[in-house]
């Protein structure tokens, strides 16, 4: 296991294209780290260059310690996980995990110690001794981690593993990948586009554009407090809002009417004609059903409903509002950028499942206007993050990681370094 | 349902009337052929037949399917061996997965039977050869395959000789050059495979015990690097000794089984600094002149074969006229006179088992041996007729093409009507 640094990392292809530009990023040891952006961005270069796959045109890539510019693939010792793994019909469950070190000629006690080490993490323990043709499909995935556990590499490298499952086993691996790499505690990065990947598995994540790195923070940090309106508009689903507003005194001035800031907020975003107002779609709700005490710490708005999405256990309305043209112009290149289906120019909102707004009909909304954000439409910056609140997040995210490790690796009963004789019991100490 | 087909696919036209909207694995026996020449899939994977041609259709999720389609598309057209795509099909009802149609490579053997069937005299260093030559091919080309594996190649013979040919793209990518790093590791990743297939085939007592998986999987690298360095190493020497030393790397290069696209050479006082490009394509100068002087498709050495009868033919035939014979006439009357009425001989329930440009150079080498044997030439008729009756039936019907195979189950059908 080991750290992983990157020092100021440049990929640039014949052309002179940079696909990867400056980037610098410490993957600490253990830690999971997500790499995130939509197509284009420099995230499978990225983790490319940390493999050995593509050349690094300038800057350093350090693992465990060690230069590995000019080390060839095996000999930077990581392992990129399911990547076209094979079962061998005629081999065990057992060998089927073990072949990389038969084929390194590793002794055969340690090859069974690991083997066995590793399917008691993987509850695969007593599908051991079988062909692997009955194992269901998650089993089958787990052999594959199986076989990159054995190799006790530095660290594990995933390149968008899920895309090709389908819906249903991509979230159990979702779960499966997340859990192993607790109780493993091994270094881990993995590459996505998908946002919900993204926010429910890393640690940290590393949202990239065009090469560059917007923000390395954790997901809760990447939510509330964004550095500017790519990553604001990445993250999270539904996407956030974004409302062309002006400054008037100390409040701003949009489509839903005014919202009241606070005075660190009104100095952050003073003397520019044209804002943009960043709301997420839980910071609303039907205004007859907030509570009172509540109320006086956002504002009320009227505004006519185009749609309404009923899903069970949460509500979504649509509504449309006005925007200058250069306002639009800019939402629609963010949402380009992003893959989004064009983010048009109305809000998407959240209300209470209970509510009774209906389409086509004016209604009453609440908006919270504490958590609401405001960006600098013509850089993107957002104007009013607040970057301790931020870190602070970020720094609770590593705890909990660190707390995590410990328990796994280092309690009193063992964990995955010394192996016990069950495998059932040894599995549930997670 | 959305079909998008590469042209010419007047063929896929017989296709559309299967029933794409429902999986694979519910298709009705009736409508599929048994094909035993496998490799190991991760997918479904079925084989069917449309007027004389059998294809291969495989469910995988779009995004993947359409890649496969786009990449074998252009290995296609720049004569990378590879399976040759017919199209796919996608939005299907109910979420399922597109449905990527290849041609059924005919006459291909998978390395389960290259190694374990009747015929396994052969040894896996020719095997791995082939295999490095395929993989040095596609790096030339600037593809990253990814995925290269005994499963994922497919054997033919051609005059004695293997060819390798890429069955599957899944994983492949296309650069315009690669990376030291990536060559490596994909060969890092055939390594892998390939051990771990002959592991498999030892553990289903398949493959002789006497083969050792990780000593032949080992080998791999070296082949594989040696060919790479043989094929686009610069070379730099004294330019008395130029004219040679070029034709010689030439020659050498050929020899391998590549051909030479552009030649650089910089002279300074020093010496002569060569670069060679290596085509990518197999090189198909005999096949194209075969072609020519019969309208035979057959491969690269096999050609070089036919060639060499049809020339000895030739010579027959203008020593009797005592003048020269035009191409065109000598074409036709030695594929009348010789190539097919050999064929001929071959019965049906032995059609099929090798592509009969093979079995005409089987005969040959099987003439010759007779002949060594003899002490005179017995000529081509008795050899032929010797090599039907003893030596074809040895190459088991399992190998049969599936063509044949379906021609056959046709005949049965009309006669059952």
């Amino acid at each position: 296991m080991a750290e992983i640094q990157m020092d100021h990392i440049v990929k640039q292809y014949g052309d002179g294209f940079p696909a990867v530009n400056d980037v610098s990023l410490d993957i600490a040891d253990g830690e999971f780290m997500i790499l995130v952006g939509p197509s284009g961005c420099g995230k499978s270069t990225l983790l490319r260059m940390i493999v050995g796959l593509e050349d690094i045109t300038s800057g350093d890539m350090v693992i465990g310690g060690k230069r590995v510019n000019d080390k060839a693939p095996r000999e930077r010792n990581l392992s990129m996980v399911f990547q076209n793994y094979a079962l061998y019909p005629h081999l065990t469950v057992f060998e089927n995990i073990a072949f990389p070190l038969r084929l390194a000629k590793m002794d055969d006690a340690e090859v069974r110690r690991r083997v066995n080490e590793a399917a008691d993490v993987l509850e695969l323990h007593e599908h051991l001794e079988r062909k692997p043709a009955n194992l269901s499909g998650g089993q089958r995935q787990r052999v594959a981690m199986g076989r990159a556990i054995v190799r006790q590499a530095e660290a594990f490298l995933f390149d968008e593993p899920l895309s090709n499952l389908d819906a249903k086993l991509r979230g159990q691996m979702r779960t499966e990948i997340s859990r192993l790499q607790r109780r493993l505690g091994i270094t881990t990065v993995y590459v996505t586009h998908d946002q919900t990947e993204a926010m429910t598995l890393g640690d940290r994540v590393c949202v990239l554009r065009k090469g560059k790195i917007q923000q390395v923070a954790s997901p809760r940090e990447l939510y509330e407090q964004p550095v500017n309106l790519f990553v604001a508009g990445f993250i999270g689903s539904p996407p956030m809002n974004f409302l062309p507003a002006s400054l008037e005194g100390d409040q701003l001035s949009t489509p839903f009417g005014p919202i009241q800031l606070d005075e660190r907020r009104v100095a952050a975003v003073a003397g520019r004609d044209l804002l943009l107002v960043g709301i997420r779609p839980e910071y609303f709700e039907d205004a007859s059903l907030v509570d009172e005490a509540k109320r006086p710490v956002g504002s009320v708005f009227r505004a006519r409903v185009d749609v309404t999405e009923w899903l069970g256990d949460q509500q979504y309305a649509y509504i449309p509002y006005e925007a200058p043209e250069e306002i639009t112009a800019q939402l629609r290149a963010l949402s380009r950028e992003l893959d989004s289906e064009e983010l048009r120019t109305q809000a998407i909102v959240s209300i209470d499942s209970t509510s009774r707004i209906r389409e086509g009909r004016e209604a009453e909304f609440w908006l919270d206007s504490r958590k609401v954000h405001v960006f600098d439409p013509s850089t993107g910056e957002n104007l009013t993050r607040d970057a301790e609140a931020g870190a602070a997040l970020t720094r609770m995210a590593t705890e909990d990681r660190e707390e995590q490790l410990a328990e796994s690796t280092g309690g009193p009963s063992g964990g995955i370094g010394t192996r016990d004789s069950g495998g059932t019991h040894a599995a549930g100490a997670a | 349902m959305r079909y998008l087909f590469r042209p010419p696919a007047a063929e896929a036209a017989g296709l559309l009337a299967l029933p794409w909207h429902q999986p694979l694995e519910d298709w009705d026996p009736a409508l599929l052929l048994e094909v035993p020449q496998r490799g190991i899939s991760r997918h479904v994977v079925r084989f069917t037949v449309s007027e004389g041609r059998v294809y291969a259709l495989k469910e995988i999720t779009e995004s993947l399917a359409r890649h496969e389609y786009a990449l074998l598309a252009e290995f296609e057209e720049e004569g990378l061996p590879s399976v040759s795509v017919l199209g796919i099909c996608v939005d299907r009802p109910d979420e399922q997965d597109a449905i990527l149609v290849t041609r059924y490579l005919e006459y291909s053997m998978s390395y389960r039977y290259v190694f374990s069937g009747p015929r396994a005299a052969h040894s896996p260093d020719r095997l791995l050869d082939t295999l490095a030559q395929l993989l040095v091919r596609l790096h030339l080309a600037g593809v990253y395959w990814g995925d290269c594996s005994l499963s994922n190649t497919l054997f033919r013979l051609d005059a004695g000789a293997f060819t390798a040919y890429l069955v599957d793209a899944e994983t492949a990518e296309r650069y315009p050059s690669l990376s030291a790093g990536m060559r490596a590791y994909d060969v890092d990743l055939a390594r892998e495979r390939v051990g771990a297939e002959l592991m498999d085939l030892q553990a289903g007592e398949l493959l002789s015990p006497d083969i050792d998986p990780i000593e032949v999987a080992d080998g791999l690298a070296g082949r594989y690097e040696a060919l790479w360095d043989e094929v686009t190493r610069e070379e730099v020497f004294r330019l008395d000794e130029q004219a040679y030393r070029v034709a010689e790397r030439l020659q050498r290069i050929n020899d391998l089984g590549f051909d030479v696209g552009e030649v650089e050479l910089v002279t300074s006082p020093e010496g002569a600094r060569l670069r060679v490009e290596t085509r990518v394509s197999e090189p198909g100068q005999q096949r194209h002149e075969l072609f020519r002087l019969t309208g035979l498709q057959v491969q690269e050495n096999q050609a070089r074969r036919l060639l060499n009868d049809l020339r000895s033919y030739r010579a027959y035939l203008e020593q009797r006229a005592g003048r020269p014979v035009p191409d065109t006439v000598v074409g036709r009357r030695w594929l009348a006179e010789v190539y097919q009425p050999v064929l001929d001989i071959v019965p049906d329930e032995l059609a099929g088992r090798l592509e009969p440009a093979e079995v005409f150079h089987e005969v040959l080498e099987h003439r010759w041996f007779l002949s060594e044997q003899a002490g005179f030439d017995v000529g081509t008729w008795a050899a032929a007729r010797s090599y039907v009756q003893h030596e074809l039936p040895r190459t088991p019907a399992v190998m049969t093409t599936p063509s044949v195979i379906a021609d056959r189950g046709q005949v049965t059908v009309s006669t059952l009507d």
